[in-house]
């Protein structure tokens, strides 16, 4: 093999791990279907490792990645069509819908796509069980086994769950589409709700496999991340430095014989100093917009206790002024 | 795609109000319809008598059972409906919102099964 083609494999590899969720996104979004989507998805893969290698890597990778999932599926579909008429009714609409991202490699759109499924998956009509398990499977493209696990629930009831949820957003047509400006705020809080509850569930849960639950604190703060650079908002500022805050305190909270250390009697020079300054800017960022809601009341709360050397020196102050 | 709202509420609720307070929400109802037919959404839509107008039939191998009033004892009744043309959920959820009756009790939102012939 040439250098050439291990390395563009090296690519596929890479991409697959930086862009995957994003070029799921949109699949979604252009085959209105999750199982579908999937499908192209490690079909577009798929096709990449084979392509790349002899014609080189795309100037837009996750374009071009797109653009092969989309036409895959649609032959797939195509290929049904002589089973069953309708299918080619189905291919034939699809086929007619061209997105602009898919030739031109607009990357605008990408973004979008993924904020819409999160919107999707974290929708009030769904149980909020099912909202964290399709989150993280969807947009965080955990495995089942993986949510499973972290959730103490056993796989199959945990696929099942997946499958429910994908089934409704289907039945009754739920969309991908961000909410317009009046239901926006009720909405974000929907979904705000859903990525801390992923957050305590690895932060305070004081049983269950120790990697995978600071794991799931680590995925709930990427998802936060994400969330925030696709939507401005000052409680989605609150959240993430709620969370950034609260686990900078990860390695002094618990002691060597898994016995939880109180706050006043932690080791301070443990705290994440990184997390607790980025924390911080997001605070007085969420804290400055004028729209302070709960989240960010929380952050600030904690950001008052980071910001003490020790127990003694918290400003009380400061915290009744809050 | 079609989505069936059931509004679901106390019917003592009804029995209770006075004619100035049932006159204000049949006008609310008037509205409302007008609004969801000039949006497109409406296609059809009607107010039920109470419970105690219902009657329940069930046939068990081959012998009809009768019996009054409805399916099971709750606290909210089936007082309604109307079945709506919708863009998706949101859509739906939208207009179901607004139905006076949401107020008063809940709507339930549920799609309308096609069947391919």
């Amino acid at each position: 093999m040439t250098d050439a083609s291990t390395r563009a494999r090296e690519i596929v590899e890479s991409t697959y791990r930086s862009d995957s969720r994003r070029v799921l996104a949109t699949l979604v979004r252009l085959l209105g279907d999750f199982d579908v989507a999937e499908e192209a998805l490690h079909d577009a893969f798929a096709a990449a490792l084979e392509r790349w290698p002899v014609d080189g890597v795309p100037a837009n990778p996750r374009a071009w990645l797109v653009s092969a999932g989309r036409f895959r599926a649609i032959d797939h579909i195509r290929r049904r069509a002589r089973f069953d008429a309708r299918h080619a009714e189905i291919a034939a609409e699809l086929e007619s819908h061209v997105p602009i991202s898919v030739h031109g490699g607009d990357d605008d759109e990408i973004p979008d796509d993924r904020l819409r499924l999160i919107f999707a998956c974290c929708h009030p009509a769904l149980a909020i069980e099912a909202q964290v398990a399709l989150t993280l499977r969807t947009v965080g493209g955990l495995t089942t086994e993986e949510i499973a696990r972290a959730f103490l629930v056993p796989a199959p009831t945990l696929a099942q769950r997946i499958v429910r949820a994908k089934n409704k957003i289907r039945d009754a047509r739920i969309p991908y589409e961000i909410p317009g400006q009046a239901e926006l705020p009720e909405r974000i809080d929907a979904v705000l709700a859903v990525i801390y509850l992923i957050f305590n569930e690895g932060y305070s849960a004081t049983f269950g496999d120790e990697l995978t639950r600071a794991d799931m604190c680590a995925e709930s703060i990427r998802l936060a991340r994400m969330l925030a650079e696709l939507h401005e908002d000052s409680e989605v500022d609150g959240l993430l430095a709620l969370m950034l805050l609260h686990d900078s305190r990860r390695a002094a909270r618990i002691a060597g014989d898994g016995e939880p250390i109180l706050l006043d009697d932690q080791d301070r020079t443990l705290w994440d100093q990184a997390k607790i300054r980025e924390g911080i800017t997001l605070t007085t960022r969420a804290l400055a917009s004028g729209r302070v809601g709960p989240y960010a009341l929380q952050a600030a709360i904690a950001a008052v206790h980071a910001e003490a050397r020790t127990a003694a020196e918290t400003d009380w102050g400061e915290i009744v002024g809050l | 795609m079609k989505y069936l709202c059931l509004i679901y509420d106390e019917e003592s609720l009804w029995q209770k109000m006075s004619p100035d307070e049932m006159g204000k929400v049949m006008g609310e109802y008037n509205a409302f319809g007008e609004d969801i037919k000039a949006s497109g959404h409406f296609i059809g839509g009607n107010a039920l008598q109470p419970t105690s107008s219902a009657t329940t039939i069930r046939v068990r191998n081959g012998k009809t059972i009768t019996s009054d009033g409805p399916f099971a004892e709750t606290k909210e009744q089936l007082g309604g409906y109307y079945l709506i043309e919708a863009k998706d959920l949101n859509d739906a959820l939208q207009v179901a919102g607004r139905i006076p009756g949401a107020k008063l009790g809940s709507v339930e939102v549920r799609p309308i099964m096609v069947f391919n012939s």
